[in-house]
């Protein structure tokens, strides 16, 4: 069993060194560093595409799926091991997608086999581009309370609404989406529907953040139709979908903390330099940063550990909100300490030294965290309410 | 390693957790301090750990011990934590025991037996200073014959007044902060010349400061290597650290639950008071805060069970074990007497004995601030 690993290990490693090229293996350090694929999609540099295109023909941009769905037939130490392999030469990821992260794990669990067939494969090659439709301007942190209508018309349904706060909307081919199929009961009135954004009736605006980016919209839908057989699980029952998505959507973001590995020390010494003692050259600073650094190695080990016992089926169901609560607030902080090491350096909006102001956009991206997703708040209550089994919560 | 507890880990908590309670719940140790109890601690449960098996758990098994590791080691902390168990456990079975991994054989010879039939009882000698600071050494052990002879103090040694055995870092080269010239000795507790002070601490635990007054020892107490005990010293406070980490772990616990039950039964307004959002976030950002530390704990655990290959990472893992429990316990006693409200403030309540207990164990070995900085100097920075 060891042997076969350490085998695997051995080849993993000669074919990643074989067949990811040299600038796939630099550090992501803005945007279009990462690749999203879709059927518009943009490639910064030609080893960008041919790096996704290897990776997806080895079934690697999902290592765990299962083969017949595009992905790699990995066990879960096999993908371990890709991951360490990966990590170890600095490979950056093949493809970024809300397909690999949220709505394929949705549809292995919830999905037809002809629903598999159909978008598994494609999410999982890079060709179409998912996003999320959850949030309104009056469902956020009650999200069950969406009001987004879908009215029965037989073979399908008559979409009208609105949705706010998806992320890319503007660059999505397809859409997974809430919608409100009886008005009579919250939760059990909810339905999970696939459709395409180029349907009649779809509209997106961008929405200018307090970073100059706009990674989300506003999204319209004014008679859109979708057909039954894009509903995933029961009719009514989209709530259960939605909830077990949201479990992902927390990891994925809770595990954004470890996403940018150089640490804050490391930065701070290049921007302020050591003292005699060879220490940090603002004390205080320094001791924060140390205090930081602290937690930020031992919210790595609680990684490791949710993880372990995610796999092993021992984790508590609601502990995703811990790591999401933990992980977004440590990120939070994480920044702040960046801005105060970069100094006025840092407030730089523009500048090519900052590469268009990028730490202090990072900054402020960084305070969505925690409030995409479900809130800080919004986790807290979870907690208090599933974990701690409070009165009343 | 998965980092979880395996079957047979969790067997031994499912024995351990029953035991203490009943063994050494805080009424045991109410009943030590309240009889003023000169030792602090009871010989009668030290031979019952020796029954369980626990004081030889880190023994290698060809010395007559379990042979098992930091991971079993930390479930009988974190249950002494949770009862505020009074036990030389930490010192003498984590401590000791580590220390004399490096011995010689004359020295494992004459101390482990005792050790595991629990009637020797050691202690650590390692501080000079009011905080933690082991690579400051000044007690001065100079060639006596065939031996040495020790001269100096050393403060905050736990139960230091009736240890049989001690363990003392001594400077045999170089000046007072030199990590190099360092050597640790294991010096019988009844040496001629060795004098303790006991001094009864805020938990009601006793430490000693201990005189060394031109004690002599032979070669035989030597640990490790001559003028390079930092190495030994360096691994026994990366088993004491992890140690007094999952100690406290248990102590935070404890508290976490007994103020959780307070928030299920206490009713203010007319309503319980744990039905407060003001309160249940607080509750839920504490539980989240003991999750990381526990987290850390286990992973400083098997790193330091994982041998020699893996000593470096494990040193680093007990400083964040260490550091990361001391930000999280403060926290869960501070919460709990503050939730506790006026009763908190009560010697009849036991969440104020979780307060001092944890501040005694958050000071000893390193607290948060130390091992943050440590940290950071071992990160270049």
């Amino acid at each position: 069993m060891t042997d076969q690993l350490e085998a695997f290990r051995a080849e993993t490693r000669q074919w990643l060194e074989a067949n990811c090229p040299p600038a796939m293996r630099q550090p992501v350090r803005t945007e279009d560093d990462a690749c999203w694929g879709g059927r518009r999609a943009t490639f910064s540099c030609p080893e960008q595409r041919q790096w996704l295109e290897v990776m997806a023909e080895r079934g690697w941009t999902v290592p765990d799926w299962p083969k017949e769905y595009g992905g790699g037939g990995l066990s879960r130490d096999e993908a371990r091991i890709l991951r360490q392999e990966m990590a170890a030469l600095g490979c950056r990821l093949p493809l970024s997608s809300f397909g690999i992260w949220m709505l394929g794990p949705a549809l292995l669990k919830f999905g037809t086999h002809e629903q598999k067939l159909e978008h598994l494969p494609r999410i999982a090659r890079g060709e179409i581009r998912w996003c999320q439709g959850y949030s309104e301007p009056n469902a956020g942190s009650d999200l069950a309370s969406l009001a987004t209508r879908a009215e029965d018309q037989g073979d399908h349904f008559l979409v009208n609404g609105q949705k706010i706060w998806t992320s890319y909307a503007d660059k999505a081919d397809w859409i997974f989406c809430l919608v409100r199929t009886n008005p009579a009961d919250k939760h059990n009135g909810i339905t999970f529907v696939l459709f395409d954004m180029e349907s009649e009736g779809v509209s997106t605006r961008p929405i200018l953040l307090i970073s100059g980016y706009s990674p989300f919209c506003e999204t319209f839908f004014d008679n859109v139709k979708v057909p039954k057989a894009n509903v995933v699980g029961e009719i009514n029952r989209g709530w259960d979908v939605a909830k077990y998505l949201l479990g992902h959507e927390r990891e994925m973001i809770a595990g954004m903390g470890g996403r940018s590995s150089t640490p804050v020390s490391k930065v701070a010494m290049a921007a302020i330099g050591a003292d005699a003692q060879g220490r940090l050259d603002d004390p205080v600073l320094r001791a924060r940063i140390a205090l930081f650094e602290l937690k930020a190695q031992a919210f790595g080990a609680m990684s490791e550990r949710f993880t372990d016992m995610f796999k092993a089926g021992t984790a508590h169901p609601a502990q995703p909100s811990m790591m999401k609560y933990y992980g977004t607030e440590l990120n939070k902080a994480r920044h702040e300490l960046l801005m105060a090491a970069g100094g006025a350096e840092a407030l730089e909006w523009e500048s090519e030294a900052t590469r268009g102001g990028t730490p202090a956009r990072d900054w402020l991206r960084t305070k969505a965290n925690s409030i995409e997703g479900g809130t800080s708040e919004v986790q807290l209550n979870i907690i208090a309410k599933r974990i701690l089994a409070l009165p009343g919560a | 390693m998965a980092l979880y507890l395996t079957e047979e880990q969790q067997m031994l908590a499912d024995t351990a957790r029953p035991f203490m309670a009943e063994a050494a719940p805080v009424a045991h140790l109410r009943a030590l301090r309240d009889g003023n109890d000169p030792a602090g601690f009871s010989r009668d449960l030290w031979k019952q750990f020796a029954e369980m098996g626990f004081t030889g758990v880190l023994v290698p098994e060809g010395d007559g011990g379990l042979g098992l590791g930091h991971v079993e080691a930390g479930i009988v902390l974190e249950e002494m934590g949770r009862n505020l168990s009074p036990s030389p456990f930490l010192a003498t079975s984590v401590g000791a025991v580590g220390a004399l991994a490096d011995a010689s054989a004359e020295a494992r010879g004459r101390w482990l037996p005792g050790i595991i039939a629990g009637e020797t009882v050691a202690a650590l000698a390692l501080e000079e200073g009011a905080r933690h600071r082991p690579e400051r050494v000044a007690l001065a052990a100079t060639r006596s014959g065939n031996g040495y002879k020790l001269t100096g103090a050393k403060r905050f040694v736990v139960h230091g007044h009736v240890a049989d055995l001690v363990i003392v870092s001594a400077r045999t080269a170089g000046g007072a902060d030199d990590a190099e010239g360092i050597t640790l000795f294991a010096v019988p507790g009844n040496s001629k010349g060795l004098s303790a002070h006991a001094e009864r601490l805020a938990d009601s635990s006793i430490a000693a400061r201990l005189e060394f007054d031109g004690v002599e020892v032979d070669g035989s107490a030597v640990i490790g290597t001559l003028d390079q005990g930092m190495a030994s010293l360096g691994r026994v406070l990366g088993g004491v650290r992890t140690g007094a980490a999952a100690e406290m772990l248990g102590v935070a616990s404890g508290a976490a639950d007994m103020t959780l039950g307070y928030l299920k039964e206490r009713k203010q307004f007319g309503q319980l008071i744990g039905s407060f959002q003001a309160l249940q976030h607080r509750a839920a950002h504490l539980y989240s805060e003991l999750e990381v530390a526990r987290a850390a704990v286990l992973k400083a655990q098997q790193l330091l069970d994982e041998g020699p290959d893996k000593a470096a990472r494990a040193d680093r893992a007990a400083s964040v074990a260490k550091g990361m429990v001391g930000l999280a316990a403060v926290l869960a006693v501070q919460e709990g007497v503050q939730m506790h409200g006026g009763m908190g403030m009560t010697d009849a309540y036991d969440i104020g004995l979780y307060m001092k207990r944890q501040r005694v164990l958050a000071e000893l070995f390193g607290d948060a601030d130390y091992h943050a900085d440590r940290l950071a100097r071992l990160s270049g920075y």
